[in-house]
């Protein structure tokens, strides 16, 4: 506070007249609870509709879940022995292919890219337990993948592949080699609490053929399941392997009917090796839309209404000095222009933030808690990840109260500032989100609009291990979180500039 | 009411801002109606009427702008008075204010539907033939026309109700977008049913449907009927404040 002049002095000058005018505290209090009953609505009109045969609740609605607490699919054919201490486990993949029957005629060859057959080190045969399995894939060649979220890529794509896995402690090591002579590493991963004894075998795996067709209507989608065989021979062990035999094992919940003639256990020794088939996959389990699963951005689903009254505020917060004459007296009381417009600027994104941080930290937990009640899986994520979405929604609120100010300023008329940044920002995010839209103007228009900034409400990673329709209307955005926001603000610093040069030039 | 319609005619008429509004309803229908075209030219992304009219769920937020200046400025001046003074059938001034924005809406809407159509139709060429002598798509466009001057007469209620421009724009466009991202994010089917339904922009346009209309959650005249309860509904309650209240 450096005298009357002071930047001090028209800050508190400009809080004034924010804090004492009844319909902008109503605004934003509006805009508080719209962010909080939108969310707790959100949620209480969700419910499991979903039923098995004979209306008996689905089985394995609620999926497993992961060491890192994510929910995950962990259904494969498992031919397994005990293992005990350090030890290796080497065999080759001769054949790897899967079939599919997707109206109950003869199977077809239908190879997913991300079919899988390999060796595998798990904890346990409980779904969701810790593992490390080195695998040769439908379409990516050689994968070493751990814990559901862990991918690392070899070099090899051909069968026959050689692979080794070798347990020394809590780290798993694997090799690939193409002729079994000479071998080359392809990673090395840790699992910690690895017990003991664990199972260790051949698996194979093949995710849910998916055919996916978009329109107007939304995305209407095709799924059955394929069924996977992998053959290995010149099968090596080494260390304490007590068992001396293969047990053959499906581990999880196979989802639906077999694929494929011959469904037996999955597991056949032949002439000079083992043969092993099965269906389901070994992955993060992906959100989308429809899906049961709930996730912490989609707790906060109100903020884009919550959005349009703090744009209808920070908009009349300008205009309506112009429409009073009041910017007469604000300019002569600090004849220095530019001042007031960052005053201002400040304030309104200062007293967003603050609310719009206020409503989603109340909101998070409390929407969160109907949806445990409810039975829902949540999708947890790591606090990091979570606080960024929480401070990056209000952050977002309080730039884009920044940008229908600068607008408000150039236009001088609340009316077509407001519809200006309301079809500029909450427009493209609705036709993007509520799958008004295709994909592809909708990865458009949420990369060039300043609605690219809702990436920053992102909370889940694009496994690239698990195909998938990554789209706007499941909650993938085209733009990195940071990239995202940085486009919102890009457009708000043009607005500014202009807004300043606009607001020095003009009369008032 | 022949006079109430001439004042708001020729305030209407007189306002710098509405040509460049109407202009901007034709301009912002027909740019992304044919963008929409032109990303879906070789698949006409399931229905190619409606992909051609894509440009309406744009150019309603400038009719919405339009209808709600034309009360919203008077408030805003304090003209509004000198209106009742001059008409003090408070009713007649909101059905003539409602005649003439609806009138104006008709034409630009009529305009921006007729050359997103024929844009729609040379670019789409490859995937269909757009034709207005084709029943659903006769009725996709007259609809999309019918559904701008509904959003008009909506935002008209709204803004008498609301009497601050700004403030209306934010519940117009907030009425019309809220259900659609709401629905997609229950996963209740009832609910999600239920909310397409009484959603007024997605029941709306439902009007606009021409392939698939027995797997749409209304069929596309009851669509239109719902947003016109919302109009009917928002002019009634604007109509009835205006009366009770001091303007």
């Amino acid at each position: 506070m450096s005298g009357p002049d002071g930047f001090g002095h028209v800050l508190r000058a400009e809080w004034t007249k924010l804090r004492t005018v009844r319909g902008w505290v109503l605004g934003l209090v509006a805009a508080a609870l719209v962010i909080l009953l939108m969310g707790l609505f959100a949620a209480a009109a969700s419910n499991f509709s979903c039923s098995g045969p004979n209306g008996a609740p689905c089985a394995g609605s609620t999926p497993p879940t992961g060491p890192g607490g994510e929910p995950v699919v962990d259904s494969f054919s498992f031919a397994h022995q005990a293992l005990t201490g350090d030890g290796s486990i080497t065999a080759r993949v001769t054949s790897l292919t899967a079939v599919s029957s997707s109206d109950g005629q003869a199977p077809v060859e239908d190879t997913q890219p991300w079919t899988k057959g390999g060796i595998i080190v798990k904890a346990s045969t409980t779904p969701g337990s810790p593992y490390a399995a080195l695998m040769l894939t439908g379409g990516h060649g050689v994968r070493l993948q751990h814990n559901f979220t862990g991918d690392v890529a070899g070099t090899l794509h051909a069968t026959p592949s050689w692979l080794r896995l070798t347990r020394s402690g809590d780290t798993i090591t694997g090799h690939e080699s193409p002729d079994g002579a000479t071998w080359h590493l392809v990673g090395s991963v840790t699992l910690p609490g690895l017990p003991s004894t664990v199972r260790a075998g051949l698996f194979a795996a093949s995710p849910h053929h998916e055919v996916i067709t978009e329109s107007f209507a939304g995305a209407s989608g095709e799924s059955y399941p394929t069924r996977a065989t992998a053959e290995f021979d010149r099968i090596g062990l080494e260390g304490s392997w007590p068992d001396r035999k293969w047990v053959g094992e499906d581990v999880g919940d196979l989802g639906g009917p077999r694929a494929g003639a011959g469904a037996g256990t999955g597991f056949e020794e032949t002439a000079d090796g083992v043969a092993v088939s099965g269906s389901g996959n070994i992955a993060p389990v992906v959100a989308g839309r429809g899906g049961l699963g709930k996730t912490v951005e989609g707790r906060l689903v109100g903020a884009f209404a919550g959005l349009i009254a703090v744009i209808v505020v920070a908009a009349t917060f300008m205009t309506s000095e112009y429409r009073r004459g009041l910017i007469r007296t604000s300019l002569s009381a600090s004849p220095r222009r530019g001042r007031v417009l960052a005053a201002k600027a400040a304030v309104i994104a200062a007293v967003t933030f603050v609310t719009a941080l206020a409503a989603a930290l109340i909101t998070v937990p409390l929407v969160r808690a109907v949806e445990v009640d409810k039975g829902f899986f949540l999708f947890t994520v790591p606090t990091a990840t979570e606080v960024r979405v929480i401070v990056g929604t209000a952050a977002l609120l309080a730039v884009a109260a920044v940008l229908s100010l600068a607008v408000g300023t150039v236009l001088r008329r609340s009316a077509g500032a407001v519809a200006v940044v309301i079809v500029a920002i909450v427009l493209p995010y609705v036709l993007a989100i509520a799958s008004v839209l295709p994909t592809g103007p909708s990865d458009w228009l949420l990369r060039v609009t300043p609605a690219a900034a809702f990436a920053v409400q992102q909370s889940l990673p694009e496994y690239q291990q698990v195909t998938a329709n990554y789209a706007p209307a499941d909650g993938y955005f085209p733009l990195s979180p940071l990239g995202g926001f940085a486009v919102l603000c890009g457009y708000t610093a043009v607005a500014l500039g202009v807004a300043f040069s606009v607001l020095r030039r003009r009369d008032a | 009411m022949r006079e109430a319609l001439h004042v708001e005619w020729t305030k209407l008429r007189t306002v710098a801002g509405t040509a460049w509004l109407l202009a901007g309803v034709v301009l912002l229908t027909v740019a992304l109606g044919v963008a929409a075209s032109v990303a879906c030219a070789d698949t006409g992304c399931g229905d190619p009427a409606k992909t051609s009219l894509t440009g309406i769920a744009f150019g309603q937020a400038v009719v919405a702008v339009l209808a709600v200046l034309a009360v919203g400025g008077e408030y805003g001046t304090g003209m509004i008075r000198v209106t009742f003074a001059a008409l003090p059938r408070r009713s007649t001034v909101l059905a003539a204010k409602a005649a003439v924005v609806g009138a104006l809406v008709l034409v630009a809407g009529g305009a921006a539907v007729l050359v997103s159509v024929l844009a729609g139709r040379g670019v789409l060429s490859g995937v269909a033939v757009l034709s207005l002598g084709d029943g659903p798509v006769l009725r996709a466009a007259v609809g999309s026309v019918l559904y701008l001057v509904l959003v008009g007469l909506l935002s008209l209620g709204v803004a008498v109700l609301v009497r601050d421009a700004a403030a209306a724009i934010g519940v117009v466009l907030g009425l019309l977008y809220l259900f659609p991202v709401v629905a997609a994010v229950v996963s209740d089917p009832d609910w999600f049913k239920r909310l397409q339904r009484i959603s007024p922009m997605t029941a709306g346009l439902a009007v606009q449907a021409t392939t698939n209309v027995e797997g749409l959650p209304i069929s596309p005249w009851a669509g239109l009927g719902v947003l016109g309860l919302w109009a009917a509904g928002a002019l009634l309650v604007g109509g009835l404040a205006l009366r009770l209240r001091d303007a």
